[in-house]
């Protein structure tokens, strides 16, 4: 599935030099319309923030993994883990002016976005200092230029390609990226948003995070078609390697600047995949093979690969990467103290935030005459 | 492909006798081999007890009327029927995502092995063509027994369910019928479930006629009333409440049988108050009904309506006429819920019996929320109290 081509490294041998010119892991496929050259630079200085922020998200993810096991996090939780460069590489290549919206798996999105890790998982634990002010769960995260979060699976698409179409009428040079997963594409409202956005022109970023699983599905049993980006029909489609962040840099900027430039959506199809099960209910092996996770683990974590180019161009040494881990580590756990010991949202929160009211409305309770107090 | 094309021809020589066959189903495998309790399940029992739930289920008597009996819990009882249907129907297919290999609350588990991958299979993610899919199969002769995987996901697939599931018969003159379609949704709160995975929608359809409702209170019911839905000759929705899957355990008959559509169950009598709910929440209200009993005396009369769409009115009403109070309950929100409906009812049909209000307890007028979960829904405490109101009146 996920060609492994071998990397080739062009200049940059010398020690400690601060860029180096590489080309990615594996070719993307397009359509005619659409093509962009893969060879790419890379900065110390970018590759160590990226190192850092996949990092923290794994580690975030795995302490919300043992939050959950220990009872602290409850109800629905869904990890990023393994997919961490779609998130880096599509942050590193718009701004935070531009808008983001995605489905469940929202974790690592809302820590690029800008949210610090403890109102993440003061999220997930239900507490005051939540994203969401502990009202929503995970799924439910959100923030300027982040739209969420949303909890029904493909839902989200229409409302990105509703966002391009504010920044076209603003005229104010924005894109909006459009996030979904490999389950969601199959949804028939993904293809009602295809037709408005190539109809209207709208500066919207596609970007389908193929997994390979809607939950326990594996792609090929679920899709007629698994060129997910090829399913736009008359939208011009990109295949990336998932598990590269340069690759999806590389790809998301192509794909930014073709929208900035007024020729319509573009659709990126990201190949990646997720080490844990869909949601915490799930082991995750009951439709795959451990060794097949093992495989991916060893042969295509983001992480690792990032870190071998890394140590292999001399942009980084073994020791500053462990230190940055040293780092992480402490972020994640003083953001899990801090989501444990918060206190929980105060009662009258309860009803707070259903229309907008000024002043505050009465909510029918528990029965037609017990009313409470709802603002806004 | 395979599948539908395969139901298609069989459609015609099985269309005259879905009633024969459903009437005498008889699988001697099943049920059996399919009750074994998982490992992980026994752990989440455990797990129940620790994070008290907010009721307690109460098992109906060991009834012996449908033959022998075995120990299951809801899931398992709603994979007999399952198994009954396939065994006995040869056109009987069940859809949804991950039903093949067992479905997120394990309802169908090991059905595939047993029946083939042509009749238990995957759907892609997508609930309207699911249920038009559903619709298409059921239309052509099929048993199509279509699974949503929470209530909370059925809405992209209202359009289908409502305009045209529910219409088919009456607009094509009888011509054509979906009659043969189930939907079976795992519903209700859960315990933290949050936004999307703990709704009732069932007030929703009920706005739809066409369409039965139903409801089961626990693994006797699921069986008898799943079997009943999909013997019936209408377009069925089945919400199945996700919380009693593994927490709700009884002796379930082991063959085959049905239970009454649009036919409530007394499951208490009472003289001093009529109490109506249904899945979870009759249990709560079974509760109550001991509280009242202990503390104030009173003897409650508690009916299970079991089916929301057409609903027993006669059976309400008659409750009511005797004791002269009602109390409905249900977790989805007060204003335009199903107990709106028989409030109304009831107060047309027997205005000049009532001695109190009929008086509503139910969730808020809000979103289902997280971790105010336990304060939103209409626990014990909440039912006693609108009690202590209505005979205080």
């Amino acid at each position: 599935m996920m060609s492994l081509l071998s990397m080739a490294f062009r200049g940059a041998a010398k020690s400690k030099v601060s860029k180096a010119v590489l080309s990615s892991r594996s070719y993307a496929s397009f359509t005619p319309q659409a093509t962009f050259d893969i060879k790419t630079v890379l900065t110390r200085e970018d590759g160590l923030k990226f190192y850092r922020t996949m990092q923290l998200m794994r580690r975030m993810e795995l302490k919300a993994d043992q939050l959950y096991k220990q009872k602290i996090i409850r109800g629905f939780c869904h990890l990023y883990d393994g997919q961490e460069a779609c998130a880096v590489g599509i942050e590193a290549a718009i701004t935070l002016d531009d808008h983001l919206i995605t489905a469940y798996r929202a974790h690592g999105y809302t820590y690029t976005r800008g949210v610090p890790v403890k109102e993440i998982l003061a999220e997930l634990t239900g507490r005051r200092g939540g994203v969401a002010k502990g009202k929503g769960g995970s799924m439910h995260m959100y923030t300027k230029n982040f739209y969420g979060g949303n909890g029904i699976v493909g839902a989200q698409v229409p409302l990105g390609a509703g966002i391009a179409l504010a920044c076209k009428y603003r005229d104010n040079n924005q894109v909006c990226v459009a996030l979904y997963g490999d389950g969601a594409a199959n949804q028939g409202q993904i293809f009602e948003t295809y037709n408005m956005a190539a109809l209207w022109k709208l500066p919207c970023i596609f970007i389908c995070e193929n997994n390979r699983y809607g939950m326990g599905t594996a792609v090929e049993r679920a899709a007629a078609s698994t060129d997910y980006y090829k399913r736009g029909e008359f939208i011009p489609g990109l295949r990336v390697d998932g598990m590269d962040v340069l690759c999806i840099r590389e790809a998301t900027k192509f794909a930014a600047d073709h929208c900035r430039s007024g020729k319509g959506p573009i659709l990126i199809e990201l190949q990646t995949y997720r080490y844990h099960g869909h949601s915490m209910s799930d082991p995750g092996i009951s439709y795959r093979t451990r060794d097949e996770i093992q495989e991916v683990r060893s042969k295509s974590d983001p992480i690792t690969l990032l870190k071998d180019r890394l140590l292999n161009n001399n942009l980084s040494s073994v020791e500053e990467l462990k230190e940055i881990d040293v780092e992480v580590r402490k972020e994640v756990e003083e953001a899990a103290q801090f989501a444990t010991s918060d206190p929980e949202p105060p009662l009258e929160d309860l009803c707070n935030h259903i229309y907008f009211n000024q002043p505050p409305i009465e909510v029918r309770g528990t029965n037609p005459w017990v009313k409470l107090r709802s603002t806004s | 492909m395979a599948a539908a094309a395969r139901l298609l021809v069989k459609s015609a020589a099985f269309n005259s006798s879905v009633s024969a066959v459903c009437g005498r189903v008889r699988a001697p495998t099943a049920g059996t081999s399919l009750i074994r309790l998982s490992p992980s399940c026994s752990l989440r029992l455990k797990t129940q007890t620790r994070h008290a739930a907010h009721f307690t289920f109460y098992s109906d008597p060991v009834s012996t009327k449908y033959g022998p009996t075995t120990k299951m819990n809801l899931f398992q009882s709603v994979t007999s029927a399952l198994d009954h249907t396939l065994a006995s129907d040869p056109t009987a297919v069940i859809f949804g995502e991950d039903v093949a290999f067992g479905g997120v609350f394990r309802c169908t588990v090991g059905l595939r092995d047993k029946y083939g991958k042509d009749r238990v299979f995957n759907t892609p993610l997508c609930e309207q063509g699911i249920v038009g899919f559903g619709i298409g199969a059921a239309t052509a002769g099929a048993t199509a027994i279509a699974e949503i995987q929470f209530a909370d996901y059925i809405f992209p697939a209202f359009d289908q369910i409502v305009n045209e599931a529910a219409k088919y018969r009456y607009r094509s003159g009888n011509h054509y019928d979906c009659g043969t379609l189930t939907i079976r949704a795992p519903w209700g709160c859960v315990g933290h479930g949050s936004i999307y995975h703990s709704q009732s929608p069932e007030a929703f359809f009920a706005h739809s006629p066409g369409l039965k409702v139903v409801v089961p209170r626990g693994p006797v019911q699921a069986k008898g009333l799943l079997l009943s839905c999909i013997a019936d000759k209408n377009p069925c929705i089945f919400f199945e409440p996700k919380i009693l899957y593994r927490a709700a355990v009884e002796q379930v008959p082991t063959e085959a049988y049905h239970l009454p559509l649009s036919q409530a169950d007394i499951v208490q009598e009472g003289s001093d108050l009529t109490m109506v709910a249904w899945g979870t929440q009759v249990h709560v209200l079974k509760e109550v009904a001991n509280m009242a009993q202990d503390k104030l005396g009173l003897s409650c009369e508690l009916i299970d309506l079991q089916t929301i769409l057409p609903w027993d009115i006669e059976t309400v009403c008659k409750s009511v006429v005797k004791t002269g109070r009602l109390l409905i309950s249900h977790e989805a929100p007060v204003t335009g819920g199903f107990a709106a409906e028989i409030s109304t009812t009831v107060q047309e049909e027997c205005f000049l019996n009532l001695e109190a209000p009929i008086t509503r307890v139910c969730g808020y007028d809000t979103p289902f929320p997280h971790i105010f979960e336990p304060f939103y829904i209409p626990d014990k405490w909440k039912c006693f109290e609108a009690i202590k109101r209505m005979i205080n009146y």
